[in-house]
């Protein structure tokens, strides 16, 4: 077969994985060697999904033994099957590197064989890369559940980032949808690179040199719209998840249908504003000190799709506001809508100087349309600004309203043109 | 009393500028306009016409020190912005820096802080953009590539590319301002030159192999149910996509032709 041909296959194979980053980690490139990675990852181009492309997201092979029901390249599905060699990876990888074409490699596999067979094959494929090739830049490896733990400890000592996904967001979809994985087999690994990774830090902080293992942490992803679960649900799964696993990221993927055994209506469309919105809440418990209760409760299990969550918050809790901008502390500015962690930082920064008006604010790049009913500069809100509960409510609706509009309005023809 | 205006000439270099800048804060004058000898230009302002002085741009370079540390990297990368009258805002940046001190760092709601923040922003936003969109292509072993930014982005590229490839001879060059990076393995084996022409000839079989390899897993990779080319463009204006191999359906040269305008 063709490498083209086989290309073509195991990128199509690999495509639903939404992890595609390449931060968490600086190393700058060593003579003698090719590669370096950035701490805040770079894209390299993007796709005609607006997805950035920044790895090679391959697999080693789509042969599976596995028949789980929301995944493409499930044993009964199909489709045409390939399995590249680590020599021919590696070739490829370098190819594409030395042209600026990618920052890296993204390595999963279908499960072949066994669950150690498929790892040490990747194994094979990182060690020709890292210590023949000499490769230094990003790699993300996906760590096979059910591998033997010696295994998994080997992949993550050659890739940067490591991943175990969770795939579906409790154990009874799990027992739905993918027979063959069990919660526990998942989050076994889970719990091992989360020790690995916290065990590497503590000798590196006694050995300079001692190995690193995932030293750009690991991450997970979940399929969001094919089973019932609510968005609560979700949010306090993930929060555990930072919390027990200290994980970088989770993942959401909006469901694409691709089995005939998970019904789907006729015209079912991917819930793609569902997936923004989660990942909305989530920027808002990485980076903005927000935890899953306040996000959402029992009365409230889903987030509003008219709105960010953040809105949605503020609006709840309108005795918060209005923020005094020269004098709030971080915290309370995070929780503004219209302010993010750049705006607040540029805030600390500039009042120290003097005090900020709203024209000053205009200037640091906040954004007021959302941000003006909720702020005060030295006491006084936005001149000319009059808002009643109701009336805030629809007003904030309406900003977004445009980039949520529906189909593209078309132009009205005089003629009939029946066809 | 105010200084005497005038309008300054140099020689479009760095250390042109800084020379600039230690002269007329020797003579007391205040700038109005800048341009280079090549300008076609008349002022009725008395020209002042400044030679190059190392010494003296050095003096001027070091006492950047004392705006801190966000206030010098404004100071210098002003310069590499495609803002329109850069040396002008510039002078009046370091005016004010001198009279604040650290303090012009923080000093973010001014205007002439503010608008020489956003030019610089916007470099360092392009420079990090074309960390990602250049494409290299393989020539005989060595690397060549192009890139058209609007400011001059190779001196903020040059450790980024030299870092990532130090074992590799590459070319970098920029259409907009005819210069281009050339690094060769080894310790500073590195310089940025003034180029008149480039071109390269035809591409090699394997090179080929490579762009049409890419191109196959660019294709590949997005998921047709979710197409969506507004984001595709928010996140990579198509500004970018003249040079990028993904984009290219039939260039068989080392690198695409000059479009004409």
């Amino acid at each position: 077969m063709e490498l083209l041909d086989k290309l073509n296959i195991l990128a199509d194979a690999a495509k639903y994985d939404a992890a595609c980053t390449s931060s968490g980690l600086d190393r700058s490139g060593r003579p003698g060697t090719i590669g370096s990675t950035t701490l805040a990852g770079c894209c390299h181009s993007f796709s005609a999904d607006g997805r950035c492309i920044s790895l090679l997201k391959v697999l080693q092979t789509n042969f599976c033994v596995y028949d789980c029901q929301y995944c493409v390249n499930r044993r009964s599905n199909d489709v045409p099957r390939a399995a590249f060699t680590p020599e021919e990876l590696c070739e490829l990888t370098m190819g594409f590197y030395r042209r600026n074409y990618i920052e890296g490699l993204f390595l999963s596999s279908a499960v072949i064989r066994d669950p150690d067979y498929t790892t040490e094959l990747m194994i094979k494929t990182l060690r020709i890369l890292r210590e023949e090739r000499r490769f230094g830049g990003y790699i993300h490896a996906k760590a096979i559940p059910g591998a033997d733990p010696r295994l998994t400890r080997r992949l993550g000592l050659l890739a940067d980032r490591l991943s175990v996904n969770i795939e579906l967001p409790s154990s009874a979809s799990l027992a739905l949808l993918a027979p063959d994985k069990k919660k526990e087999a998942i989050l076994t690994p889970m719990g091992q690179i989360s020790e690995g990774i916290a065990a590497s830090r503590q000798e590196l902080a006694v050995y300079r040199h001692a190995p690193r293992f995932a030293p750009a942490g690991q991450s997970t992803q979940m399929i969001v719209g094919a089973t019932p679960e609510s968005d609560r649900h979700i949010l306090t799964l993930t929060q555990a998840l930072y919390d027990r696993y200290q994980l970088k990221r989770v993942f959401y993927s909006a469901y694409m249908p691709v089995s005939p055994l998970v019904p789907v209506p006729e015209d079912y469309q991917p819930p793609l504003l569902r997936e923004h919105r989660l990942y909305q809440a989530d920027w808002l418990l990485r980076y903005y000190h927000f935890r899953a209760e306040e996000i959402l409760d029992e009365s409230q299990p889903d987030l509003d799709p008219r709105m960010d969550p953040k809105c949605c918050w503020a609006l709840r809790h309108l005795e918060f506001f209005p923020v005094e901008v020269n004098r709030a502390d971080y915290e309370a500015l995070l929780r503004v809508p219209g302010l993010g962690v750049r705006s607040a930082r540029r805030i600390l920064r500039a009042r120290r100087v003097g005090p900020l008006s709203f024209e000053g604010l205009k200037r640091l790049g906040v954004v007021l349309k959302r941000a003006q009913y909720f702020l005060t500069c030295s006491g006084r809100m936005m001149t000319g600004l009059r808002v009643s509960e109701d009336g805030l409510l629809r007003h904030l609706v309406s900003l977004e309203a445009p980039a949520l509009a529906g189909p593209a309005p078309e132009q009205l023809s005089l003629f009939d043109s029946a066809v | 009393m105010s200084w005497t205006q005038i309008s300054c000439q140099y020689d479009g270099s760095y250390s042109g500028f800084l020379s600039c800048v230690f002269d007329c804060y020797v003579n007391r004058e205040e700038p109005v306009e800048f341009h280079t000898p090549g300008d076609m230009c008349c002022s009725l302002y008395p020209l002042r016409a400044v030679a190059t002085d190392e010494e003296h741009a050095m003096r001027v370079y070091r006492s950047f020190a004392r705006f801190g540390g966000e206030g010098a990297r404004l100071a210098v990368r002003t310069f590499l912005t495609c803002l329109p009258d850069r040396e002008l805002w510039l002078w009046r940046f370091l005016r004010l820096a001198y009279d604040q001190g650290p303090k012009i760092g923080r000093n973010l709601t001014d205007p002439t802080v503010d608008r020489v923040r956003k030019a610089v922003w916007h470099l360092e936003h392009e420079a990090h953009m074309y960390k990602g969109f250049t494409r290299f292509s393989e020539f005989d072993g060595v690397l060549a590539g192009e890139i058209e930014p609007k400011n001059r982005v190779l001196p903020l590229l040059r450790p980024h590319f030299c870092s990532r490839y130090p074992q590799e001879s590459f070319v970098l060059h920029d259409r907009t301002h005819h210069e281009a990076l050339f690094h060769r393995p080894g310790l500073h084996g590195w310089t940025i030159l003034p180029v008149e022409d480039f071109s390269l000839g035809q591409a090699g079989a394997e090179e080929l192999d490579y762009r049409k390899l890419w191109r196959a897993f660019y294709d590949t990779i997005a998921i047709e149910g979710r197409y969506n080319p507004k984001c595709r463009m928010t996140h990579m204006p198509k500004r970018y996509w003249a040079m990028m191999t993904e984009f290219q359906k039939d260039w068989e040269t080392a690198l695409p032709e000059v479009r004409e305008r």
